[in-house]
């Protein structure tokens, strides 16, 4: 996105007016809080209404884990005030889609989504909930969400192109969600040849030793760059799955867990027996350059190359 | 004397909310509240130990390489090995750039829109710097933006993504770099010193690194620099006296930062991890004073007194500053430890000045070390399974110290336990009614007749650059 001398004007020209921001917006204090009695009272339509983080019901059912300062409300309060009168409403990461890494471990906060808990409908919002455009809560998922997944979603939703048919079935939309984090993976070769990285930094394939769940993890990660060109199995590190509900209570993220030596994560749309077969047959004609460059950390055999005149 | 809440505090990273006492016109005390708990200490408890590198940085997304980088020390400790030359200096280059993006950040639109009110129509610098900086409709922020993602290019080459990546491990970084993409890293760098040189200073960064006086830099400022975004800053906050506002007698607190570029140290001498407590009598948790390394976490949102999920972490029993002021103060930076002697204590000014001499600090150094990285040599060891053991990883944050105390049990985590920067900064009173940093630097504080309301509220709690996600984490 081309970056105009203005913020505003930027916002402006894809149709968008901020509201209010915790991080860019001038307001603080009394004026936010009149801003949302305006939006309460109807003197002000809210368009698009962007949480993150996951909702934190305790202790006891009180949120009051997460005030939202100044306003003698809790987080949880105020969301389930304001996203009925949203006409779109967007979960922006795994933890306000599902409730995350925060609803880890022994949920200390007793944290949730919005309108999941980790993978089954009804989160702090009802099962039913609709926003005034009939839609449910859009799920950037993601931890945390590609900046495109976010800034698309709003485009396609501030012009209402978004409808229920462009979710799954965990609300997230499909422009990134139809893609897996595999498609477009730079070790491409070495998951072809089932030629494996047996340390990090290592240049092979993740999956099969140090826990890559790119091949089952949705998202356009290796589609589209991260930080410029990046990705995390570009950096040299497993998919976590961060686009999937409970992923970080998974655990033990750097191995890959097998019976009988065979991963238990499989593709998931891929018959068992046929992918050990394949395995097997593509471990057996492994190019000695894709054998040796998997378990190095730097290319130590390079392509062969034609000269005119010799090898 | 009236008592006002203020929150929500916009424009600092996260739940913020600061309780004033005014007495004819002056605060007569602060507290400061983090709203907002979310337990990752409880979270960590029992995982296994290297899934540290995956939930930890999850704290913060803007602090999420200092998280990362803490929680491989503190495993780096536990197995005690030596991580890959080639990973250290790659993991510096990436700190280096999240912290230099954090400061870029907090300049362009946390700090500089309240010179942007309305409550200073009255200045005669006001419409230059309303039309430069005003909030979300300013001209300065939109390239400060560009120049902010064009740098943090450098995260997709050294650690695939930025936030949130694990390619910092205790035995380097995951990622190893060819001759292109150490091209591509300076050629980063230097589109960050062009922005710097061009826009921020409007001038060489040696020149800014060679100023050791106020005398030099407000000539700077008037001359060489004037026409930066720094030179504004420097006549506005001088203008307005914010050279003596918000002050923090100290003392002021480093871990180190960037393996021996900034020393670690107290600005009453040396540091020892063992001068650190946590004092829990007004946080609303469970517990008296503690040791991180034996620390417990147990909220109880009805504690009596309690008036923060944040714990007060102290040095030797004393609330303690941290973040690029205190880094400069204990690396004896001329410009910095003058400004801090002068008054006898931090100010919103010298907290800025900081960020700002460090900017020009950090990318000087960062740029050489791209060019210390051997390409063919490896950037990361394997680790070490621990089965037990403990560590402690400290480290500095764009805003100060950061520590990870951590205990391994049968190769799970037993005890996870986090000081982060704003929790220094913005800790509640301990048991000896000991106010934490901020609410030092507000006490006294005249608003006049503006009461609460008083631009400088603004200023003084913005200068810290608090992170409050991470403050009780």
């Amino acid at each position: 996105m081309a970056f105009l001398d203005r913020f505003s004007s930027e916002l402006e020209a894809l149709g968008l007016s901020l509201l209010w921001h915790p991080s860019i917006s001038e307001q603080s204090g009394e004026d936010v809080t009149a801003i949302l009695a305006d939006v309460i009272q109807g003197r002000i339509v809210l368009d698009i209404l962007c949480v993150e983080g996951a909702v934190l019901r305790g202790p006891g059912g009180t949120g009051l884990f997460n005030r939202f300062a100044g306003t003698g409300k809790t987080m949880m309060e105020w969301i389930r005030l304001l996203a009925p009168l949203a006409r779109y409403c967007v979960a922006v990461g795994s933890c306000a889609a599902y409730g995350g890494v925060v609803a880890g471990g022994s949920d200390p906060t007793d944290a949730t989504g919005l309108q999941f808990e980790d993978s089954v409908v009804g989160g702090a919002l009802s099962k039913s909930y609709r926003s005034r455009a009939g839609l449910p809560v859009v799920n950037v998922a993601g931890c945390a969400p590609h900046p495109g997944w976010i800034v698309e979603t709003l485009l396609a939703l501030s012009s209402d192109q978004m409808t229920d048919g462009d979710l799954d079935v965990l609300g997230r939309p499909k422009f990134f969600a139809d893609h897996l984090a595999h498609h477009g993976c730079a070790r491409n070769e070495f998951y072809e040849f089932k030629a494996s990285a047996e340390h990090l930094s290592h240049g092979g394939c993740l999956m099969e030793h140090l826990g890559c769940k790119a091949t089952q993890a949705v998202g356009d990660c290796n589609e589209r760059g991260w930080n410029g060109d990046g990705s995390c199995t570009k950096g040299g590190f497993p998919c976590v799955a961060c686009t999937s509900p409970g992923f970080s209570n998974i655990g033990n993220f750097l191995a890959t867990p097998k019976v009988a030596g065979i991963p238990v994560g499989l593709p998931l749309d891929m018959p068992k027996a046929w992918f050990v077969a394949l395995a097997a047959l593509s471990k057996s004609a492994m190019p000695k350059r894709v054998r040796a460059n998997a378990a190095s950390d730097h290319v130590v055999l390079p392509p062969k190359c034609q000269r005119d005149g010799g090898e | 004397m009236t008592r006002t809440i203020v929150g929500p505090f916009n424009r600092v990273e996260g739940d913020l909310e600061v309780a004033l006492d005014i007495e004819g016109g002056v605060v007569s005390r602060a507290e400061v509240t983090t709203t907002l708990y979310r337990g990752f200490e409880q979270i960590l408890v029992g995982k296994p130990a290297m899934d540290a590198l995956a939930i930890a940085p999850r704290i913060c997304g803007i602090c999420s390489v200092s998280q990362s980088l803490a929680a491989a020390a503190a495993l780096r400790s536990a197995m005690g090995i030596d991580p890959a030359p080639n990973g250290v200096l790659a993991a510096k280059i990436a700190h280096a750039v999240e912290n230099m993006a954090d400061h870029l950040t907090h300049f362009y639109l946390f700090f500089m829109p309240d010179f942007a009110r309305q409550d200073y129509a009255g200045r005669p610098w006001f419409e230059q710097i309303r039309s430069r900086f005003k909030a979300v409709e300013g001209q300065a922020a939109g390239p400060a933006l560009h120049a902010r993602s064009q740098v943090m290019q450098v995260m997709g080459l050294l650690a695939g993504k930025w936030p949130h990546s694990m390619a910092f491990h205790p035995g380097g970084t995951t990622q190893s770099l060819d001759l292109g993409a150490r091209v591509r890293l300076t050629g980063l760098l230097s589109g960050l010193r062009t922005f710097l040189e061009t826009t921020v200073f409007g001038a060489d960064l040696s020149a800014l690194l060679s100023l050791t006086s106020r005398r030099q830099l407000e000539a700077f400022a008037e001359a060489e620099g004037a026409d930066g975004d720094f030179a504004r800053f420097v006549r506005i906050a001088l203008d307005l006296g914010l050279d003596r506002a918000g002050g923090f007698a100290g003392p002021f607190l480093s871990f180190g930062a960037y393996d021996g570029l900034f020393p670690a140290g107290s600005s009453d001498g040396d540091f020892s991890p063992a001068t650190v407590s946590e004092d829990l009598s007004h946080s609303w948790m469970t517990g008296n004073v503690e040791l991180p390394g034996h620390g417990e976490t147990r909220p109880d949102a009805h504690k009596p007194g309690g008036y923060s999920w944040a714990k007060a972490p102290r040095l030797d029993g004393r609330a303690a500053e941290v973040g690029a002021l205190a880094r400069q103060v204990v690396a004896q930076d001329p410009l910095l430890s003058g400004e801090v002697a002068g008054v006898g204590g931090s100010t919103v000014f010298s907290r800025i000045l900081a960020r700002m001499v460090e900017l020009a600090k950090v990318l000087t150094a960062a740029e050489r070390w791209v060019d210390e990285i051997r390409l063919k040599q490896p950037f990361c060891v394997p680790s070490r399974p621990v089965a037990d053991g403990s560590g402690i990883g400290l480290v500095e944050a764009a805003r100060g110290s950061l520590g990870h105390w951590l205990t391994i049990r049968d190769g799970r985590i037993e005890r996870y336990q986090i000081i982060a920067p704003t929790t220094w900064n913005f800790s509640p009173r301990d048991v000896h009614g000991q106010p934490g940093p901020l609410e030092q630097a507000l006490a006294g504080l005249d608003v006049g007749a503006s009461g609460a309301k008083s631009p400088q509220v603004q200023h003084i709690v913005r200068s810290f650059d608090p992170c409050m996600v991470c403050t009780a984490h």
